[in-house]
C-alpha cells in the first residue's frame, strides 16, 4: 500500500485549559472518503482545521501530501495548493461574482492567464451544476447554490485532498441534497476527501472509513458498517440519538 | 498685558476663554437640541410636504460650512439692518447647525425603533401623538444617547469657529495672548491640550455607551 | 432693505477661482487622507504594539481637537521648524492630517466588519498575506464603508472653509474679500453658501459615479455588503 495522503499521529491540541484533541491518530489513503462524526465539541472540526493548519497543534504529527504540517517552517502556500477546504458558512467573497470568486486564486496564486482561468472556472462550475450562475453575486444565490459555488472555488485549485467542514449544517433540509450530490460525484471521481458531517445516512452511503470522535479521541473507527453495529456504548448512543433527530 | 513670558494672568485669561467655550457649547446644545427635536419631528411628519421641506432645509444647512453661517449671521445681518452681538450670532448659528445634524441623528434613532412597536401602539388605540411620546420616543432616546453624547464633542470643537467673529472663547483667547507673547506654537499646543481635556472624556463616554447599548455605530456623525 | 445680488455676482471670476481652489483642496486632501486612513487602520490592527499605539494617539488627538487649532498648529509648527510654506500647502497638510484620522476610524470599522471566515477562506486558497489584505479585506471593506467615507470627504470640503483663517484664497476667503469690497455682506455669504451646497452636491454625484465604476456589485444590486 502507498503512503497515506493524510496521516495524523497522536495529535494533541488545547484551547487554554480545554483539551480539544487528546491523541488523535488516523490515516486517509488516496481515493478514500473519511467521515468524521461525533457530538459537537468532540474535536472533529478542530481536527479538520489542524489538517489545513488553520489551527496549530501542540504535539504529535500531521502529514498531508508529504507536507509536515507541524513543522513551523512549513510553506503554507504549498500545503494549501494541495488541500481544498469548504466551510459551513460558505465564505464566498461577497463583492465578487461567482466567476470572480473562482478565478481569484488560480489567477493570483497560480498566475494563470485570464482566458485559462475562465476555462477552468467554467469547467468546475459545470461540475457543480452552476454554469448558468457564473455572473451572479453570492447574495443572489440560495444557500445550496452558494455552497456549491464554494466547492467549485476549491476545486479550481485542483487540490489533492478536499476537506468539508459541516458543509450542509447551515442549509435548509431541502437544499442539502444538491450539495451532497456534488460531493458524491467528487467521490465517484476518485477525490480523496475528509468530511465532518451530521448527515449519518450520507456518511454511511459514501464513506470508505468512518471515524467516530468522542472526548478529543478517535473513539471508534472502521467501515460504515460500524454505525449499524457499534462496538462502544458511546457510538451506539450517538447513532441512536442522531437517528431520532 | 505685554510681557515676554507665559504667566498666571495669561493662564487666567485662557481659563476664562475656556469657560466661554463651555457656555457657548451648552447654549448650542440646548438651542440645537430644541431645533433638532423639531427637525426630527418634521422629518417623520405624516405630511409629505413637511418632510420634503424640512429635508431640503437640512440639506442646505448640512451643505454649508459653519463658518459661512457664522459670517452670514455676524456680518450679513447687520448689512441688511439687523445688528447682532457676537454671542448671539454664534449661539444662533450653532443652534441652526446643530439642529440640522443632530436632527438627522435623532430621526435615524426614531426610525430605528422597530416598526411593530408603532403597530402595537396603534392597536391599543393610542393617538399618533400618544404613540410617539409614550411608546416610540422613550425607546428612541436610548438609541440616540450614544451618538448624541458623541456629537457633544463636535459641538465643543465647532465653537472654536466663533473666534472668527471675534467672540472671545478659548481659541480667540489664545490668539489674543499670542499677540503679546509671540509664542504661537506653544500657545496652540496648550489650547489643543485644553480642548482635548474637554473632549476626550466625552468621546470615551460616548464609546462606552455605544458598547453597552450595542447600537448607533452607524448613526455616528463626525464633523471635523 | 434692498437685496442686490448683481454686485456680488459681478465678482464671478473671484468666486469661481475660490470654488476651484476649494475643490482642489478637497480632492487632494481626500486622496491623501484616504491613503493615511487605510495605512493607519492597518497599523492599528497590526501586531506591532508601538505602531498601533501611535496610530491610536493620532486618531484621538485629531478627533478631540478643533480643526481651527490644528491648522494653526501645522502653520506655526512648520514655520518654527524653519519651513515657510505657501498657505495652500499648509492648508493641504492640515486637511489631510484631519481627514486621515476620520478615515482611519471609518476604515477600521470596515475592517472589523470582515468576518474571520473570509480571511481563512482566502488563506486556504493559498493567497499570500498581501493578497488576502487586498482582495479579501481592503476591497470589500472600502465597498462597505464607502457611504460613510464619502460623507466624510464632503464634510472635509466644507471644513476647508476654515483654511481662510490662514489666508488660503479659497471660496470663503474670496467671500470675505468681496464683502469687504462691496459692503454687500449678506448677499455675498448667501451666494457663497449656495456655492458650497452646489459643491457638496457635485462631490456627492462624483462619488456616486465613482462608486458605480469601482464597485460593480453595488451598481448591479444596489445593496450593501
Amino acid at each position: 500500500m502507498t503512503d497515506p495522503v493524510v496521516r495524523l499521529h497522536e495529535v494533541h491540541k488545547s484551547f487554554g485549559a480545554l483539551k480539544v484533541l487528546d491523541g488523535v491518530s488516523f490515516d486517509v489513503h488516496r481515493g478514500e472518503v473519511a467521515a468524521l462524526i461525533g457530538r459537537s465539541g468532540s474535536g472533529k472540526s478542530t481536527a479538520l482545521r489542524c489538517i489545513d493548519r488553520l489551527e496549530r497543534i501542540d504535539s504529535g504529527m500531521i502529514t498531508v501530501c508529504g507536507h509536515d504540517v507541524a513543522d513551523p517552517a512549513l510553506k503554507l502556500r504549498a500545503l494549501r495548493l494541495d488541500v481544498g477546504i469548504v466551510f459551513q458558512s460558505y465564505n464566498l467573497f461577497p463583492h465578487l461574482t461567482v466567476m470572480q470568486n473562482i478565478m481569484l486564486a488560480p489567477r493570483s496564486v497560480k498566475g494563470l492567464g485570464r482566458a485559462e482561468a475562465v476555462d477552468l472556472a467554467r469547467g468546475v462550475l459545470a461540475k457543480v451544476g452552476l454554469a448558468d450562475k457564473a455572473d451572479a453575486y453570492p447574495e443572489q444565490l440560495s444557500g445550496g447554490q452558494q455552497q456549491r459555488a464554494a466547492i467549485a472555488r476549491s476545486l479550481a485549485m485542483q487540490p489533492k485532498v478536499m476537506l468539508f467542514d459541516e458543509v450542509t449544517s447551515a442549509l435548509d433540509p431541502e437544499l442539502t441534497g444538491e450539495v451532497l450530490r456534488v460531493i458524491e460525484d467528487l467521490a465517484a471521481g476518485g477525490m480523496t476527501m475528509i468530511m465532518v458531517t451530521h448527515e449519518m445516512g450520507f456518511a454511511r452511503h459514501i464513506a470508505s472509513q468512518v471515524l467516530f470522535m468522542h472526548r478529543g479521541r478517535v473513539w471508534e473507527a472502521g467501515p460504515p458498517a460500524i454505525m449499524s453495529d457499534p462496538a462502544t456504548p458511546e457510538l451506539r448512543q450517538f447513532v441512536g440519538s442522531e437517528l431520532r433527530r | 498685558m505685554m510681557g515676554g513670558h507665559l504667566n498666571a494672568f495669561h493662564l487666567a485669561y485662557l481659563a476664562n476663554g475656556a469657560m466661554w467655550t463651555v457656555v457657548l457649547s451648552a447654549m448650542a446644545f440646548l438651542g440645537g437640541g430644541v431645533a433638532a427635536f423639531l427637525v426630527a419631528l418634521c422629518r417623520i411628519s405624516p405630511l409629505r410636504i413637511v418632510r420634503v421641506a424640512s429635508g431640503a432645509v437640512v440639506q442646505l444647512v448640512q451643505g454649508t460650512p459653519l463658518l459661512v453661517i457664522l459670517f452670514l449671521a455676524y456680518f450679513g445681518l447687520p448689512a441688511i439692518g439687523f445688528s447682532v452681538p457676537p454671542l448671539l450670532a454664534a449661539g444662533a448659528s450653532l443652534t441652526i447647525y446643530v439642529g440640522a445634524f443632530l436632527g438627522e441623528v435623532w430621526r435615524g434613532a426614531i426610525l430605528a425603533v422597530p416598526a411593530p412597536q408603532w403597530e402595537a401602539a396603534e392597536c391599543l388605540a393610542l393617538s399618533r401623538t400618544q404613540r410617539l411620546f409614550q411608546v416610540i420616543l422613550p425607546q428612541a432616546v436610548r438609541i440616540a444617547t450614544p451618538p448624541t453624547v458623541g456629537f457633544l464633542v463636535q459641538i465643543i470643537k465647532s465653537t472654536s469657529l466663533a473666534s472668527a467673529i471675534g467672540f472671545v472663547e478659548l481659541a480667540r483667547a489664545g490668539q489674543i495672548i499670542n499677540n503679546s507673547l509671540l509664542e504661537p506654537f506653544l500657545i496652540y499646543v496648550i489650547i489643543a491640550c485644553v480642548y482635548f481635556a474637554l473632549c476626550y472624556p466625552i468621546s470615551r463616554w460616548s464609546r462606552r455607551l455605544e458598547r453597552s447599548t450595542g447600537f448607533a455605530r452607524s448613526a455616528r456623525v463626525a464633523v471635523p | 432693505m434692498e437685496l442686490d445680488f448683481t454686485t456680488v455676482l459681478s465678482r464671478w471670476p473671484m468666486l469661481r477661482d475660490g470654488a476651484l481652489l476649494t475643490l482642489e483642496l478637497a480632492l487632494i486632501a481626500t486622496t491623501i487622507g484616504f491613503a493615511i486612513g487605510v495605512a493607519c487602520a492597518v497599523g492599528r490592527r497590526g501586531s506591532v504594539r508601538w505602531i498601533a499605539a501611535a496610530c491610536g494617539f493620532y486618531v484621538e488627538a485629531v478627533r478631540n481637537t478643533p480643526f481651527l487649532v490644528q491648522i494653526f498648529l501645522v502653520y506655526f509648527g512648520l514655520s518654527s521648524l524653519g519651513l515657510s510654506l505657501p498657505a495652500f500647502t499648509v492648508a493641504l497638510v492640515a486637511l489631510s492630517i484631519n481627514v486621515g484620522a476620520y478615515a482611519t476610524e471609518i476604515m477600521r470599522a470596515g475592517f472589523d466588519a470582515i468576518p474571520r471566515g473570509q480571511i481563512e477562506a482566502g488563506e486556504c486558497l493559498g493567497l499570500s498575506r498581501l493578497q488576502v489584505y487586498w482582495h479579501v479585506i481592503l476591497l470589500p471593506a472600502v465597498e462597505r464603508v464607502y457611504p460613510s467615507l464619502t460623507s466624510q470627504f464632503v464634510l472635509l470640503m466644507l471644513a476647508s472653509s476654515v483654511t481662510s483663517q490662514i489666508s488660503t484664497e479659497e471660496l470663503t476667503a474670496a467671500a470675505n474679500f468681496i464683502q469687504s469690497d462691496t459692503y454687500r455682506a449678506f448677499e455675498t455669504y448667501i451666494v457663497v453658501a449656495v456655492f458650497y451646497v452646489a459643491l457638496s452636491l457635485l462631490m456627492r454625484a462624483g462619488f456616486w459615479a465613482l462608486g458605480g465604476a469601482v464597485f460593480p456589485r453595488r451598481r448591479r444590486l444596489g445593496t450593501v455588503i
